[in-house]
C-alpha cells in the first residue's frame, strides 16, 4: 500500500538508469576515435546531448513538484526517476568528457554538476534513512504538542516558585526567559542547547548575580537539588521536589526537541545546495554550450 | 365583551397571528383570543437569542406578516410592529375554555367568566400548552414539572429529568451545575438528541456530573412526608427495579394534542394514539362546520408552515379558491406525467400506489414529495450503478425497475409497482450493492437521503415496513439470490433488527450461541484474548456476517464481537438457517469457505500481535466509520508539507488537511482530514442541507454553505474548518521561481465558509495529497483494506 519512491513500479527507473549506464560504459569501451577520446565525437557529442537534455529535464522535478493540478505521472514517479537517472548522468556525463580536465568552463561545468548529483545522493539517502529516525525520536508526540507541554511546565513552574522566595524564584524564572532553542542553521544542525539561567554569586561579600550555561536544564537542576538538600522546611521541601520533577520533565522534552530539530534541520539542509548549485550548473551549462559551439 | 364577529381566533401563535394579521388586512370583523398577555408565547419562552430557522426552506411564505430565520428577539418585534400596523384586534388573558354552536352561530367562553360569539371560528392553539405527562401515579404532584424557565432558580437538589430529547439533556445539563441530576431514557440511546448535547452530556457522565438509567421508565413516585427528599421514585430498568430519592422530576416528553378540549368542541380525532391529529378538509376546516384548525394542532409544527395555513384559512372562510402555495411548486414537478391527473389526484395517486407512504399524513407526504424528484427515465436507462454511492430512496409509482443482483451472472429481479428500492444504500451509508434498470414506462419517486431519514424517525409504521423489506432483500442477496423468496420465509420471520451502541459487545468469546449477525450499519471488530491481552483479529463493515461458525455446529464462540460504532445487525435464528442450508448443498458450501478464509486470516493475524495493536489503533480512531481515509507512513515521510500546499493550491488557499496533527503508531500516521464517514456527522444538522455525498464517495459542502459552523462542531474528527472566501492564487512559475503563497482575505469579519477535504471530486487524476507525495508516504485507502495494511507492516 505504502511504498517508497525508491522501489516505485518495482524499480523502473533503477533498471532504466542502469541499461543507460551500461550502455554509455560500453559505447565508450568499443568507440575508437581519432584522437583521445572527447565531447567532439560523434560520442561525445551524443553523451552530451543525452547529458545536457537529463540535467534540463531533472531541474523541472522543481516545477512537477508543484504543478499541482499535472497528471503527467505522479510526483512520487518522477523523484523516482529524479534519483535514478541523475546517478546516471555521473557517468554520461562523465564520458561526455572523455577525462579532459582543465581549469576552464567546461570542467566547472562537470565539477558543478557532481557537485549537484553528490548532494542529491545524500538528498536520497537522508529521505531514506531519517523519516525513521524522526519518528522514532518523537516517540507519538509532535513538536506543537512539545512545545505547548513545556509552556504548561513553564506555567506551573513560575506558580510554585511563588511560594519559595529568593534565589530560587529568580533562577526558575531567569532559566524560562533564558531558555533557548533553534536559532540559525549551525544552532539548529549543532542541536546544542544554548538556554542560560542566572545564579547568585557572593563576591567580596557582595551578592550579584551572574548568567551561567543551562544546557539540558542541568544547572537549574544542580542548583534545585542543592537546595533541597539544604532545605529544613518540610513545605518548602514539598515544593522544590515538585519543581525538581518539572524541570526533569523538561530536560527530557527538550533533549527531544533538540534532536527533532537537528535530525529535521540534516534531512532539509541539503536542497540549501542542491538547489543553488543546480542553478549555477544551468548557467555554466549554458555557457560550456555557447562557447563550444562559438569556437567551432 | 358581548360581541358578534365574522371570525374568531383562537391562540396567537404563528398560525393564529398570520390568520388575523389576513383578516384585519381585509377589513373583516375579527378577534384574536390570547390566554396570555403577549403574542406567540410558545416562541416568547423560546431561551434568550435563541436561532430560528425559516424552514422548510423550498416553501415560500404567505401571510400578510413578514417572516425570516433570525433571532428569537428579531422574529417577535416583527410580528409586534406589524400586528400594530395591520390593526389586529387581540383579546388579552382570554383563556378560552369551551367552544359551542355551529357555523354562523358560535359561542366561546373563556376562564373569566366572559364570552364572545363569532360566525367562524379558528383553533390554531398549538401543542405546547399541552405536555405529555408522565402516565404514573403522582404526576401531577406540585413537584413534578414540564417545564423548565430557569435552571438556575434550583440548588442542591436531587433532580430527576425524564426524557431523551434535546430539551431534556439541555435542561439535564443546565441543572447539572447545581444538582445532582439523573437522567431517565426510555430507550438504549439518546438518538434524537443533536451531536453537541451528547458530547458535553458524555462529558457530563464521564465527571458523575449526571447520572443516566437507559432503558428505564417510571414505576411510581412516592411522596415522603418527612423524609430527606421529596419523594422516592421507583425505576424499571433493564437489571430490575430500582429506588431513586428526588426533590424534582422535571418530564420533557413532547407535547400532545390538548384532545379533551378539543373533543369538547365537537371536533373527532381519527384514532385513539395520542399523536394523532383532527381530520381535517383541503381547507382546514373540522367535522364542525365553521370550525377550523391550523398548526402544529392540525400536525403543522413548522412556523412558516403555520403562518400560510393562517392566510389560507381566512381565503377559505370568505369562499375564495385558494390552492396551497406548493401548488405551483408541485404543479411544476408533475408536469409531463402521464396520469392526466391534477396536482391533488397525483398526490393520492402516489400516496396510495407506494406502500411504504401508506402510513404517512397526507400533510407530511406533501412535503416529502415537494423535497423529492419525480423521474420518467426510458426503458433499460440506469437509475444508480452498483458502487456508486448515492443514498437516495427510489419507491416505484408505475411500472418496474430490473435490479441485476448477480454481476456475474447477470440476474436480475423485478421490482414491481408500489415497492421500492435504494434502502441498502440508505441505511447502510455504504456503496449500492446492485445496479438498477429502469423497465417500460415506469414513474419513480426518489426521495433524498435527509428527507426520508427525518421520515424514517418520526413515522414508526413506515420504518417498521421499510425494516421488514430490508431483511427479506438483505437474506435474498447475501445468502440466497437464487432461492425463492416464499423459502426464505421462516428465515426472514425469525430475523430481527438490534442495536449497539459503540463499544457494546454482540457476543464475547467462550459464550455459547448460535445467532448469525448481518451488518445492516455501522462496523463491527472481531477479537480474541492472547496472552491475556484482547488482539482485534479483522473489521467487519456493514454488508458482511459474523457469527456463521455458532450456526454451522460450533456453538462455543472462539472470538468476541463488538460494535466499533453504532451499528445495526439483522440476527438470525439457526434453525430455519440450517434448514436453508440443508436444502442448498452449494450455499452450505460457500459459507464454510467464506468461514475458512476468516479463520486462515484470523490466524495470521494472531502470529503478528504489532497487526492487531495496529487495527485496534485505526479502530480507537474511529476509522471504523470511515469509507476513505488519509494515511501516512512515518518511515517514508520527509515532512516536506508537499500534501498540505498542494491541499492549500487546489483549494482556494486553505489546507483541508494537516499532516503533523493526529495521532500515530507504529509509523502509520492518522492526520487530521476527513475520512468520508459512512454517516455522515456533519451531515445531521446543516441548515441549508448543503452537505452531500457524492456518488463516488466524497462528503463535499455546496457552495451554499451559510457558515453557520454546525458541521465544525458536529464532527467529532475536527477535520472542518471555517474558512474566508476569496483571495488570490500565485500561478505555478511564481510559485517555482518566487515561493509565492496563497493570499488570503485578511478582513476579520470577513464572511466565511465551511470547508473540508473533497477528495478532489473536481480534479482530474484523484486527490492533490496524495498525487503530491514525493515519497510515496501518503495513502488513501478505504476501511476494507485495512487488513492489507496492517498485515504489510
Amino acid at each position: 500500500m505504502h511504498g517508497s519512491f525508491l522501489s516505485h513500479r518495482g524499480g523502473f527507473w533503477f533498471w532504466f538508469a542502469l541499461v543507460l549506464v551500461l550502455a554509455s560504459v560500453v559505447a565508450y569501451v568499443w568507440h575508437e576515435p581519432i584522437g583521445l577520446p572527447n565531447g567532439g565525437t560523434w560520442l561525445g557529442y551524443t553523451l552530451g546531448t543525452i547529458a545536457a537534455l537529463l540535467i534540463v529535464w531533472l531541474t523541472l522535478f522543481g516545477v512537477r513538484k508543484r504543478a499541482y493540478y499535472s497528471r503527467i505521472g505522479s510526483v512520487k514517479g518522477w523523484l523516482s526517476a529524479h534519483v535514478y537517472l541523475g546517478g546516471s548522468l555521473l557517468v554520461v556525463g562523465t564520458l561526455h568528457s572523455g577525462f579532459q580536465f582543465g581549469l576552464n568552463i567546461h570542467t566547472l561545468a562537470w565539477l558543478l554538476m557532481v557537485l549537484v548529483i553528490v548532494s542529491g545522493f545524500y538528498g536520497g539517502w537522508v529521505y531514506w534513512r531519517y523519516p525513521n529516525r524522526i519518528t522514532r525520536n518523537r516517540d507519538g508526540m509532535t513538536r506543537d504538542l512539545i512545545f505547548r507541554e513545556i509552556a504548561d511546565i513553564d506555567r506551573k513552574a513560575s506558580l510554585i516558585v511563588e511560594g519559595l522566595g529568593s534565589p530560587a524564584d529568580r533562577m526558575v524564572i531567569s532559566a524560562i526567559q533564558l531558555f533557548q532553542v533553534g536559532g540559525g542553521v549551525w544552532q539548529q544542525l549543532g542541536g546544542r542547547d544554548r538556554s542560560r539561567m542566572m545564579i547568585s554569586e557572593v563576591r567580596k561579600k557582595q551578592k550579584s548575580w551572574k548568567r551561567v550555561s543551562n544546557s539540558h536544564q542541568q544547572r537549574l537542576l544542580d542548583e534545585l537539588t542543592g537546595l533541597l538538600s539544604r532545605s529544613t522546611d518540610p513545605k518548602e521541601a514539598a515544593l522544590l521536589q515538585e519543581l525538581i520533577d518539572l524541570v526533569s520533565r523538561k530536560a527530557r522534552l527538550v533533549k527531544q526537541l533538540l534532536k527533532d530539530i537537528r535530525l529535521q534541520g540534516l534531512m532539509e539542509i541539503w536542497l540549501y545546495c542542491h538547489i543553488p548549485l543546480t542553478l549555477a550548473l544551468l548557467a555554466t551549462l549554458t555557457a560550456h554550450i555557447v562557447s563550444v559551439f562559438f569556437y567551432w | 365583551m358581548e360581541n358578534r364577529f365574522e371570525v374568531v381566533i383562537v391562540g396567537s401563535g404563528p398560525a393564529g397571528l398570520s390568520a388575523a394579521g389576513r383578516a384585519a388586512e381585509l377589513g373583516l370583523s375579527h378577534l384574536l383570543l390570547e390566554s396570555t398577555t403577549h403574542l406567540a408565547n410558545t416562541i416568547q419562552r423560546y431561551q434568550k437569542g435563541k436561532h430560528v430557522m425559516a424552514e422548510p426552506g423550498l416553501l415560500p411564505l404567505r401571510s400578510s406578516l413578514p417572516f425570516d430565520a433570525g433571532s428569537r428577539e428579531d422574529i417577535l418585534a416583527v410580528w409586534l410592529k406589524n400586528a400594530k400596523k395591520l390593526g389586529i384586534k387581540v383579546g388579552w388573558n382570554a383563556d378560552v375554555t369551551a367552544i359551542s354552536g355551529q357555523r354562523g352561530d358560535f359561542v366561546l367562553q373563556t376562564r373569566s367568566g366572559k364570552s364572545v360569539r363569532a360566525k367562524h371560528v379558528v383553533l390554531a392553539i398549538g401543542l405546547q400548552g399541552n405536555p405529555r405527562k408522565l402516565g404514573v401515579p403522582g404526576e401531577d404532584q406540585p413537584f413534578v414539572q414540564y417545564q423548565l424557565d430557569d435552571p438556575d432558580e434550583y440548588q442542591n437538589e436531587e433532580i430527576m429529568v425524564v426524557g431523551a430529547g434535546d430539551s431534556a439533556i439541555e435542561n439535564a445539563l443546565a441543572l447539572a451545575r447545581q444538582n445532582k441530576v439523573s437522567l431517565i431514557n426510555r430507550r438504549d440511546e439518546f438518538a434524537r438528541a443533536k451531536e453537541g448535547n451528547l458530547s458535553l452530556l458524555e462529558d457530563a457522565i464521564e465527571r458523575g456530573r449526571i447520572r443516566v438509567f437507559f432503558n428505564s421508565s417510571l414505576r411510581s413516585i412516592e411522596v415522603q412526608g418527612n423524609g430527606e427528599h421529596r419523594a422516592q421514585v421507583s425505576l424499571s430498568t433493564g437489571e430490575g427495579e430500582v429506588q431513586v430519592p428526588v426533590d424534582r422530576i422535571i418530564a420533557r416528553l413532547g407535547a400532545i394534542p390538548p384532545r379533551d378540549f378539543v373533543e369538547s368542541c365537537g371536533i373527532q380525532f381519527p384514532n385513539k394514539s395520542t399523536n394523532a391529529v383532527p381530520e381535517l378538509t383541503h381547507q382546514y376546516e373540522s367535522n364542525v362546520p365553521g370550525l377550523y384548525v391550523i398548526g402544529a394542532l392540525a400536525g403543522y409544527p413548522l412556523i412558516k408552515q403555520a403562518m400560510n395555513q393562517g392566510y389560507e384559512v381566512i381565503e377559505h372562510i370568505l369562499g375564495r379558491d385558494i390552492k396551497p402555495v406548493d401548488h405551483g411548486l408541485l404543479a411544476k414537478k408533475f408536469s409531463g406525467l402521464p396520469f392526466g391527473l391534477d396536482v391533488e389526484q397525483t398526490l393520492e395517486k402516489i400516496k396510495n400506489n407506494v406502500l411504504c407512504f401508506g402510513p404517512v399524513n397526507s400533510l407530511r407526504f406533501r412535503e416529502l414529495i415537494l423535497e423529492s424528484e419525480v423521474h420518467m427515465p426510458k426503458a433499460g436507462e440506469v437509475i444508480f450503478s452498483r458502487n456508486d454511492y448515492t443514498n437516495s430512496f427510489y419507491s416505484v409509482v408505475e411500472g418496474s425497475v430490473e435490479v441485476e443482483i448477480d454481476e456475474q451472472t447477470g440476474k436480475r429481479v423485478t421490482i414491481g409497482e408500489g415497492q421500492f428500492f435504494g434502502e441498502m444504500g440508505l441505511i447502510s451509508g455504504r456503496r449500492r450493492n446492485a445496479t438498477v434498470y429502469a423497465g417500460r414506462y415506469c414513474v419513480l419517486v426518489e426521495t433524498p437521503r435527509r428527507t426520508m431519514l427525518r421520515l424514517l424517525s418520526s413515522v414508526d409504521e413506515v420504518r417498521r415496513r421499510i425494516d421488514q423489506v430490508f431483511i427479506l432483500r438483505a437474506i435474498h442477496s447475501q445468502f440466497a439470490p437464487n432461492a425463492n423468496l416464499e423459502d426464505l420465509a421462516d428465515l426472514v420471520n425469525s430475523a430481527e433488527l438490534r442495536q449497539y451502541a459503540p463499544g457494546e459487545v454482540l457476543f464475547a468469546e467462550g459464550e455459547s450461541g448460535d445467532e448469525l449477525h448481518l451488518v445492516r450499519r455501522g462496523s463491527l471488530t472481531v477479537s480474541r484474548y492472547l496472552q491475556g491481552r484482547e488482539v482485534v483479529l479483522s473489521y467487519v463493515p456493514a454488508g458482511k456476517y459474523v457469527g456463521e461458525m455458532g450456526l454451522l455446529g460450533n456453538s462455543r464462540r472462539t472470538a468476541s464481537v463488538r460494535a466499533v460504532v453504532p451499528t445495526e445487525t439483522v440476527v438470525m435464528k439457526s434453525e430455519p438457517f440450517l434448514a436453508l442450508l440443508e436444502r442448498d448443498p452449494k450455499l452450505k458450501a460457500q459459507v464454510q469457505t467464506q468461514l475458512q478464509a476468516r479463520l486462515r486470516a484470523n490466524a495470521s493475524m494472531e502470529s503478528s500481535s504489532e497487526g492487531g495493536e495496529l487495527l485496534s489503533f485505526l479502530m480507537r480512531q474511529g476509522l471504523g466509520e470511515a469509507t476513505d481515509v488519509l494515511l501516512i507512513d512515518e518511515s517514508l515521510c520527509v515532512r516536506c508539507d508537499n500534501c498540505e500546499t498542494a491541499c492549500a493550491s487546489t483549494h482556494g488557499g486553505t489546507s483541508r488537511l494537516n499532516r503533523e496533527a493526529g495521532p500515530s503508531y507504529a509509523s502509520i500516521h492518522v492526520p487530521t482530514s476527513c475520512r468520508h464517514c459512512e454517516h455522515p456527522h456533519c451531515m445531521k444538522d446543516c441548515p441549508p442541507d448543503a452537505i452531500s455525498r457524492n456518488a463516488s464517495g466524497e462528503v463535499v459542502i455546496a457552495d451554499n454553505c451559510i457558515g453557520c459552523g454546525n458541521c465544525e462542531s458536529n464532527c467529532p474528527y475536527g477535520v472542518i474548518q471555517m474558512a474566508p472566501i476569496g483571495g488570490s492564487q500565485p500561478g505555478l512559475w511564481s510559485r517555482v521561481l518566487f515561493g509565492a503563497e496563497h493570499k488570503k482575505v485578511k478582513a476579520k469579519d470577513a464572511p466565511k465558509r465551511a470547508v473540508k477535504c473533497d477528495m478532489c471530486a473536481n480534479l482530474k487524476g484523484g486527490p492533490a495529497c496524495v498525487r503530491a507525495c514525493p515519497t510515496g508516504a501518503a495513502v488513501r485507502i478505504s476501511p476494507e483494506q485495512f487488513i492489507e495494511l496492517v498485515r504489510e507492516d
